[in-house]
């Protein structure tokens, strides 16, 4: 290698070439290699949400307080795909593999969104959409509906638990957002959740009311009920979660499968 | 000291990249909050300083002068995606925690220093010992902010309670400042501090004098 020429313009292209393929082999390897334990990750997290939302699964736990593991809690569950317009379950469509996010980008599995009907800004809203209900002795005792909407920053994406009237909140959990730590971010303050258990959804005349308020209305107002506090200092966020419940909750939203459940519940 | 062992164990406290090159400080504010994602952290950059001195040793001899740079980075990013796709399959809470600060070693100054510094003139084992005992370096002061800040803020270590906090029924009152990334600068100038009243030869020259305080006369 007497004459080998480390700088020479043919070198230069050689191990840029070769430095470029071995390092995507490498990369792209272990992207594939992993992806199925992250694949599996991704699905016990999803359930764990859904759980925590639903109130089922203390926060920072992996087990319930019966010592019940995260796959053991969810069999309780049943999913379900649902057509949002006429509110009718779906079965010839496989929920488990069916993303409604992902479903939501599709022109033709979903509808575009006027801007006075797109409160939560979400711009498409997929056709079908999933549940999660769990049952007791046939009648619905819980209800899960993903929910999404947008915040300060970014697309906030949670879950939504009805307690068995379908007009009470269970529970409300983020598992994504991008809001600001310590202000919009603290819809992950546990404190802050522990307010929407009780919260009623609609108003007086049936449409969706929850209103998140700076000074709650004095009790025994017909509004107290549908009231939860506002976070200090994250006035877009808070605003966000308000229209992004009434949304989903709404007719566009799950409102028709929400009047399908309750008259099939009785 | 032989040679191995110097470039292994110097940059521990003599030559510590964060106390006395004041190096990669950026990532030591952020994952310190707790132990467990310090850990993780710390492992994570051990892997790939050393394995990034190594493969960037390994091709110095081939690598054009004009694109080294853009080969290291190559050769980081690569290891850097590597750990991140690992912990996301294996350590998932932590990854989702950690996930930003993970793909940020890319630009910790110490990986990118060491490969240009050492690495680029050094052989292959001589510089993955190097890059080990750098990373070592930055590990022990960041468990050292750890140690002090999880549990004098949340009263908690790795998770498990030693300070009963106010909040949970105890007496401890958290000091909520060390939860912030600021209280990280504080306590790494006290490390500073100390390691240079230890090693005296690590104090650095002033760059000027101050002049003495004038001497006012009586306000007339």
């Amino acid at each position: 290698m007497a004459n080998f020429d480390k700088d020479s313009l043919s070198n230069t292209f050689i191990v840029a070439l070769a430095m470029c393929l071995l390092c995507s082999i490498i990369v792209s390897g272990v992207a594939v290699a992993l992806k199925p334990t992250q694949q599996a990750n991704k699905e016990l997290d999803q359930k764990q949400n859904i759980l925590r939302a639903a109130g089922m699964l203390a926060e920072g736990s992996n087990l319930s307080a019966e010592g019940l593991t995260v796959d053991e809690l969810f069999a309780e569950f049943t999913v379900r795909v649902v057509d949002l317009e006429s509110g009718n379950f779906l079965d010839d469509v496989d929920a488990g593999s069916f993303d409604p996010i992902k479903v939501a980008k599709d022109p033709s599995r979903s509808i575009a969104l006027s801007s006075d009907q797109d409160i939560a800004t979400l711009r498409r809203r997929e056709n079908i959409s999933l549940v999660y209900i769990k049952t007791v002795d046939d009648q619905i005792d819980k209800l899960v509906l993903p929910v999404r909407g947008y915040g300060l920053w970014g697309t906030l994406f949670g879950y939504l638990a009805l307690d068995a009237d379908l007009e009470t909140v269970s529970g409300l959990g983020f598992y994504s957002h991008k809001e600001t730590p310590g202000l919009g971010g603290e819809v992950d303050n546990p404190n802050w959740k522990k307010l929407w258990p009780g919260v009623q959804l609609f108003d007086s005349a049936g449409d969706p009311g929850v209103r998140i308020v700076k000074r709650r209305s004095v009790a025994g107002n017909e509004m107290a009920a549908r009231e939860v506090d506002a976070l200090s200092g994250a006035t877009f966020t808070t605003r966000g979660v308000q229209n992004l419940i009434n949304f989903w909750i709404g007719d566009l939203g799950f409102g028709p499968t929400l009047q399908k459940l309750k008259l099939a519940n009785g | 000291m032989s040679q191995q062992n110097e470039v292994l164990v110097d940059p521990i406290f003599n030559n510590n990249p964060i106390a006395l090159q004041v190096l990669g400080i950026c990532s030591a504010l952020a994952v310190t909050i707790s132990m467990s994602q310090t850990l993780v952290m710390c492992a994570a950059v051990i892997f790939v300083t050393t394995f990034s001195n190594l493969a960037v040793s390994l091709v110095r001899n081939r690598v054009p002068t004009n694109i080294r740079i853009i080969v290291q980075m190559t050769i980081i990013a690569s290891l850097v995606i590597v750990v991140d796709q690992v912990l996301q399959a294996v350590a998932y809470d932590i990854s989702k925690s950690l996930s930003v600060f993970v793909g940020l070693i890319i630009t910790n100054c110490i990986v990118m220093g060491r490969a240009e510094a050492f690495a680029m003139q050094n052989g292959p084992y001589l510089s993955a010992l190097d890059g080990f005992g750098n990373a070592l370096g930055y590990s022990v002061i960041l468990i050292g902010v750890a140690l002090i800040r999880e549990p004098l803020g949340a009263g908690t270590l790795m998770g498990y309670e030693i300070l009963p906090t106010v909040s949970n029924g105890g007496w401890y009152y958290s000091n909520g400042l060390l939860l912030l990334s600021p209280s990280a600068f504080f306590i790494i100038g006290f490390f500073i501090w100390a390691i240079r009243s230890w090693k005296k030869d690590q104090v650095e020259e002033p760059e000027y004098e101050i002049a003495d305080n004038v001497q006012y006369r009586e306000a007339m």
